[in-house]
């Protein structure tokens, strides 16, 4: 940065830059000195790359990030303004820390209900329900397909009956509700919004979440229903309809979180899910909606996984690129659209079986990386998630990680704490411009709907997940536990959470009872009058929110819109 | 006289969506020189079993990360029984405790293998099981 004194006289400013001059020879001399030293001492036996391939320098220094232009203010900025490199806003944790919020959901609402009150009581700030398999493929509970998977791995919704139950006693004026929901968004989100209808919120004041991110379901984590292009429409509709009549929800939570989980590296991870946004922010835009309407209630949802430093940088080139793309290149005025917030959850997929004790370790330091890079919000997984749902008391030890974090050691205090890290610099600015040659790669292939319907996604999320397998296999990469430090594998005894089939029982029972004490009359007809909707361009957001009002079930929704877009057949490969 | 090639096929049944592992190990068969049919997501019973006969594969190897291991592995052994091919190796893996494993043993099922399980051992299981059960047949 120049010195803009104006009493400095030119000769001053000459001393100057040429003591600069002298300085950066030195470093340069200096830095070479210290390689050779560097390169002729021998060096322990392992990868220094991180786990996306990005080889590591044993050192950065000044020079790694351009000490001649720094850079700063175009590169990095200052916290809540543009490009929001150190983050999305101006105070950060010094007004409010993140959001505690676990995923949560098993079994029946009631069930759910009562475990969401328990972490409401021990500090919790926010809720994420976790759905099972049949609610989030758009099943009900009582479909032939549902059949030993009702409640086992999340809550089963299957009406707005149910929906109510769920947040009985819960005020949804007070609590925001993230909700992981993809191929039926539009259902659930209705259901959502008719039970705080019902609870006499204002709509416009509703804040709260839906994930809705289906181009990652295609490329990673699969709950699809219908084929891209009316999915596409689908969260279209959500979007308009809601800048209008939900304007604090946000209509997505474009994920990264399952394309890594899927297998992905952080790089891949990060151009994938931008990419993702930048295509749904074009959907918008050629509905004709103005860009700000709508990309202020974007939201994103990273991975943070073992690779520390790397998460960091992900998470701040993130913010740089959304930044820069959506003001140059998407022409949004309003700084609202170019502020990337985020949740982050830790890592699923680092979590071992074995000695699962460890995993307390391996979440409090990817929950640390998170909240060095400028989380909004924060799932920390439970030890014991690679055996089971988690019990009561694992989630307690979970969300203790993150009260540790806040309230102990001190990560709050300082804004973006490591910017100017040469390594976390330079690691940034890396990261950027390889997501930049992803994107190029992308539109060469004709765009992300044409490079999910050809498996380009998928093949090269599944390729990094056999390259990571195959480098464990090798011991090029330790999992200690699994390829080291096996030394107390044998004592396995903690304690699984266990969802029995009375849960499936009752649901059936429960929507036995629904279809019969319902106005089938008024069924049949709004689900007649959402089928016609479907067949021309309107909106179907109140089709839908009239179904549910009279209780139509997700399933009947699902199929009535089936007949009408079809399903979405996955391109087969390993 | 070349040895047969051992067939397998990897299934994901039920709504599961989780494939990294079945393509990992898909891939980790196919490299050891097996045959490898995978099935894609969101299957049946129904519809493993027919490929599996379609097929006329050695292995059936299931992927099941949703809890739903103890209604979908015993459907498929049956319905394989019930279509003549009872002889086929019902294997697998995924998030199933050591219990269930035990329970489903004794409802023939084969070895399941859990989280952190090396790729290799898998391939020397179906191998051995192989050399065993069909090593004396004739192409």
């Amino acid at each position: 940065m120049g010195d803009t004194n104006p009493k400095k006289d030119a000769g001053q400013l000459e001393a100057e830059i040429s003591r600069l001059k002298s300085e950066l020879d030195r470093l340069r001399r200096e830095r070479a000195a210290w390689l050779g030293k560097y390169e002729s001492t021998p060096k322990r036996e392992a990868l220094f790359e991180t786990i996306s391939g990005v080889q590591l320098a044993p050192l950065y220094t000044p020079l790694d990030i351009g000490v001649q232009d720094s850079g700063y203010t175009e590169k990095l900025g200052f916290p809540g303004e543009y490009p929001f490199t150190r983050g999305p806003y101006t105070t950060m944790y010094r007004t409010r820390l993140w959001t505690m919020r676990q995923f949560s959901g098993f079994g029946t609402a009631e069930q759910t209900n009562e475990r969401y009150k328990y972490l409401l009581d021990h500090g919790q700030t926010g809720l994420s329900v976790a759905f099972d398999f049949p609610t989030l493929m758009g099943y009900d509970s009582d479909d032939p397909r549902s059949e030993g998977e009702v409640g086992v791995c999340g809550v089963a919704i299957s009406s707005l009956a149910d929906m109510e139950t769920l947040f009985d006693g819960i005020p949804l004026s007070d609590v925001s509700v993230s909700m992981t929901i993809n191929g039926p968004a539009l259902m659930l989100y209705c259901f959502l919004l008719a039970t705080a209808e019902k609870q006499g919120v204002d709509l416009r004041e509703l804040r709260g979440t839906i994930q809705n991110d289906i181009l990652k379901e295609f490329m990673a984590q699969h709950a699809w229903i219908y084929p891209p292009e009316p999915a596409l429409k689908i969260i279209t509709d959500i979007f308009e309809w809601s800048s209008a009549r939900a304007p604090k929800f946000n209509t997505i939570s474009i994920s990264g979180y399952h394309i890594r989980e899927a297998g992905a590296t952080a790089l891949q991870e990060l151009a994938y899910t931008l990419k993702n946004g930048f295509t749904y922010v074009e959907k918008g835009i050629e509905r004709g909606l103005d860009v700000d309407d709508f990309a202020p209630r974007l939201s994103f949802f990273w991975d943070v996984h073992n690779e520390f430093f790397e998460e960091i940088a992900k998470f701040r080139a993130a913010r740089r690129i959304w930044a820069r793309h959506l003001r140059e290149k998407y022409g949004a005025t309003n700084p609202e659209s170019w502020r990337l917030r985020t949740h982050a959850q830790t890592a699923g997929v680092s979590l071992m079986a074995q000695q699962p004790e460890n995993n307390i370790a391996r979440v409090a330091y990817q929950g640390l990386a998170a909240v060095l890079g400028g989380t909004q919000s924060l799932h920390t997984n439970a030890l014991d998630e690679t055996l089971a749902l988690p019990t009561e008391k694992a989630v307690r030890i979970a969300l203790r990680t993150q009260q540790i974090l806040a309230y102990e050691t001190g990560v709050a205090n300082v804004i973006d704490p490591l910017a100017g890290s040469y390594y976390v610099e330079w690691l940034t600015d890396r990261m950027e411009e390889d997501a930049e040659e992803i994107f190029a790669e992308i539109d060469s292939m004709g765009g992300v709907v044409h490079g999910i319907e050809e498996g380009y996604f998928q093949q090269q999320i599944a390729l990094s997940a056999e390259r990571f397998q195959r480098e464990v296999e090798a011991d090029k990469r330790t999992i200690v536990g699994v390829n080291d430090f096996t030394g107390g594998n044998e004592e396995m005894d903690i304690d699984t959470l266990k969802i029995g089939p009375e849960v499936e029982r009752k649901q059936r029972t429960r929507l036995a009872d629904l279809r019969a004490r319902r106005d089938a009359g008024e069924v049949e007809r709004t689900l007649e009058r959402l089928g016609a909707a479907a067949q021309g361009e309107e909106n179907l957001m109140e089709p839908v929110l009239a179904a549910v009002r009279a209780y139509a079930t997700l399933g009947e929704i699902r199929h009535t819109l089936e007949r009408v877009y079809g399903r979405f057949r996955e391109p087969v490969f390993f | 006289m070349a040895e047969r090639k051992i067939r397998v096929l990897v299934g994901k049944p039920g709504l599961d969506g989780h494939d990294r592992g079945a393509k990992v190990v898909a891939a980790a068969l196919r490299d050891a020189g097996m045959e490898v049919i995978y099935t894609g997501l969101h299957q049946t019973p129904d519809q493993i079993v027919q490929a599996a006969i379609q097929e006329d594969v050695d292995v059936v190897a299931l992927s099941i990360l949703s809890g739903a291991h103890m209604t979908l592995f015993p459907k498929v052994v049956k319905l394989l029984r019930e279509a003549g091919a009872g002889h086929v190796l019902v294997t697998g893996g995924g998030i199933i405790p050591t219990e269930d494993m035990e329970k489903l043993r004794a409802l023939g099922v084969g070895r399941l293998f859990g989280p952190g399980t090396s790729t290799s051992e898998a391939v020397e299981y179906i191998r051995g099981w192989f050399a065993e059960n069909r090593g004396n047949e004739e192409d």
